[in-house]
């Protein structure tokens, strides 16, 4: 498996340090789907299925694909709130799939998590101000009136007022929750945060300014983000490099212009495709692939995208192909790939 | 064209305030059932307190010369057939029915609360153990089970509560139980674990206070029931022992025999039993309104 690339990220962004801050490697997820008076193992759904990618400092690695291909388990698996079947997860070098709940605790700091749902994130119990100030004193940070300022430059961070500290979640927006959640996950000033879907859930209006924060916030603070998403647009405005998933397994990795320019998996071109353009005139393009994502639980052979291939050929169906190099910092996994960069 | 300002408005009503009197006022405007409630529970806390002072007689003095007299200026709800004054066996009973009511629906919760908790939060064995014992429990009718406890430990207050809140355990620990279950999936119990919170700090923090609301609608409910239950266990000789006076075995013992001559005996209790359980009701509903942080302004 190639999922290890060479420092991605555009703009020149001078990197001195070559160890990625996540690399994941040969990520499984299996759940067994149990039946019967026993509960006996019917079946297993292979959510994740051999997933390897990594996370530059300071970099955005955008994952995309269809609803159910995988992409939140990824998130889940990286932040340990699920456990991997197998595989491994290093942050900044340190493997942290195998540690406990304790050993986990001092690693919680460097990475953190925003979810899709601003509604159901937070807990409708507390205030705002404690939401966010919650994480410090977990981690004995801050106590007392220090915390109360802590919160109130976090607040300030993205874009609240500090008197709405002691607001209810149910009194705010789903954008503004959304930046409750976003704060809440800066408190501990991580070094990762994965973004599951963080937009997916708010108006279009109300996205762009979400995404904005984001990115201003990476420009100072120097995070990375894993930015899971199934709407490319977001993903391309905030990614520097971007990773395709299909059932469990990345079909297509490469740095973002390339990707948006050189789509080499037939499945990234079908995607690329659908994105609907802000033109009425505009000539509809027919659509690529039709049909639904095949069942996690009996994944077809070979090419798991074989079904809804265009280009599908006889080796698709037996083999499955691995992530190849397909010119600089670009990997597909189909078999049209020859090496040279062209493909369908 | 005018326009209200629906902010200012809130703000002189005291809306806002969180703290003190002005917060109490508000409430009670706003919740006039709940208050009422209140009330109701109140007067019957003051009574149970201050039985000795605002009764004439002793409830347990018999008084064969006055027995089944209806209600006069002397005895005011009338005597039973021992003679005995119906008005200050009540005041007395309210003691009896409060001590019953909150100590079983206190103990029943508690531990239901721990047990639902912890079952649903911990799943697996301990899941599977808690929820085996509950089917049992369950299985059983309150009041036979009931039966059998005081049956078991005989009829003494301590544990007539201890017999009605054992009951109680499962109903409690089912509805906390659906709860967590429900609870732990959502996303800001799992923010609680990528921050690094402890099981039991997540437990406790973030889903037992949202188990709250629930929780205090059925306490409340069972509350009334609990007042009911121990009037039937007194009815079955297994409550509180006489001669102390139980509104229970008071509506019970003379509902047969006395309920055509001396309706008395048989309407003072029952409007004590009823009015106590409607109080409860009501304020529960109240405080699950307030309780609840969604349903706030």
């Amino acid at each position: 498996m190639g999922g290890v690339l060479a420092r991605g990220g555009n703009g020149g962004r001078a990197m001195t340090d070559q160890t990625p801050l996540l690399e994941v490697t040969d990520l499984v997820k299996h759940y067994a789907v149990r039946g019967g008076i026993l509960r006996r193992r019917v079946g297993t759904v292979h959510a994740v299925d051999g997933v390897s990618f990594s996370v530059g400092k300071g970099e955005t690695l955008g994952l995309v694909g269809e609803s159910g291909c995988g992409k939140s388990t990824v998130a889940r698996t990286v932040m340990r709130l699920v456990e991997p079947s197998s595989g491994a997860i290093k942050l900044d070098g340190t493997d942290i799939t195998g540690l406990s709940k304790a050993e986990m605790r001092p690693h919680r700091r460097s990475m953190q998590i925003v979810f899709q749902d601003p509604f159901a994130s937070l807990n409708p119990r507390m205030t705002a101000g404690d939401i966010v100030g919650e994480p410090l004193s977990v981690h004995g940070l801050a106590t007392g009136r220090a915390k109360q300022e802590r919160v109130a430059e976090l607040f300030a961070q993205v874009g609240l007022r500090a008197d709405q500290m002691k607001n209810y979640p149910h009194q705010f927006s789903g954008g503004q929750r959304q930046r409750i959640c976003i704060a809440r996950a800066l408190s501990l000033g991580p070094r990762l945060i994965v973004c599951d879907e963080p937009v997916s859930a708010l108006d279009v209006s109300i996205q762009a300014q979400v995404i904005n924060l984001l990115i201003d916030l990476q420009r100072k603070h120097g995070f990375s983000y894993l930015f899971i998403a199934h709407d490319l647009a977001v993903v391309a405005h905030i990614s520097h490099r971007v990773a395709v998933m299909y059932l469990g397994r990345i079909v297509e990795i490469a740095d973002k212009t390339e990707l948006f320019a050189n789509p080499r998996h037939p499945y990234t071109q079908a995607l690329l495709a659908s994105v609907p353009i802000a033109d009425p005139k505009a000539k509809k393009l027919e659509p690529m692939i039709d049909g639904d994502v095949p069942s996690p639980i009996n994944p077809p052979p070979g090419c798991a995208f074989h079904t809804r291939c265009r280009y599908a050929m006889d080796r698709c169906k037996v083999e499955r192909p691995v992530l190849m190099p397909a010119g600089a910092k670009h990997e597909v996994a189909c078999w049209l790939n020859d090496g040279t960069g062209r493909a369908g | 064209m005018t326009s209200i300002n629906y902010d200012s408005e809130l703000k002189r009503a005291g809306a806002h305030s969180t703290h003190g009197w002005r917060r109490l006022a508000f409430l009670a405007q706003r919740y006039v059932l709940g208050t009422f409630g209140l009330f109701i529970m109140l007067l019957f806390v003051w009574v149970a307190i201050s039985a000795d002072l605002i009764c004439r007689y002793d409830p347990l003095s018999v008084d064969s010369a006055h027995r089944l007299a209806s209600p006069d200026w002397r005895h005011w709800m009338g005597t039973d057939s021992f003679g005995r004054d119906v008005w200050s066996r009540i005041v007395h009973g309210a003691r009896i029915s409060l001590a019953v009511g909150i100590g079983s629906t206190f103990l029943g919760s508690s531990i239901g609360v721990m047990v639902g908790l912890a079952s649903g939060y911990l799943s697996g064995w301990v899941d599977l153990v808690f929820q085996r014992i509950t089917d049992i429990l369950q299985a059983l009718p309150l009041l036979v089970l009931a039966l059998v406890m005081t049956a078991a430990l005989g009829p003494s207050l301590p544990n007539v509560i201890i017999a009605i809140a054992i009951p109680l355990i499962p109903t409690v620990a089912r509805v906390i139980r659906a709860n967590t279950l429900a609870l732990r999936e959502l996303p800001f119990v799992e923010a609680a674990k990528s921050i690094g919170m402890s099981e039991t700090r997540i437990a406790l923090r973030h889903v037992l206070p949202n188990t709250l609301a629930p929780l205090i609608v059925l306490a409340t409910a069972q509350l009334g029931s609990t007042i009911l239950t121990e009037a039937s266990l007194s009815f079955l000789g297994l409550g509180i022992p006489e001669p102390y006076p139980s509104w229970g075995r008071m509506l019970s013992e003379s509902a047969a025999e006395y309920v055509r001559t001396a309706p008395w005996l048989v309407i003072f209790p029952g409007v004590a039993i009823s009015l106590a359980v409607f109080g409860t009701n009501l304020f529960g509903d109240a405080l699950r309104d307030i309780l609840d942080p969604r349903q706030r302004g």
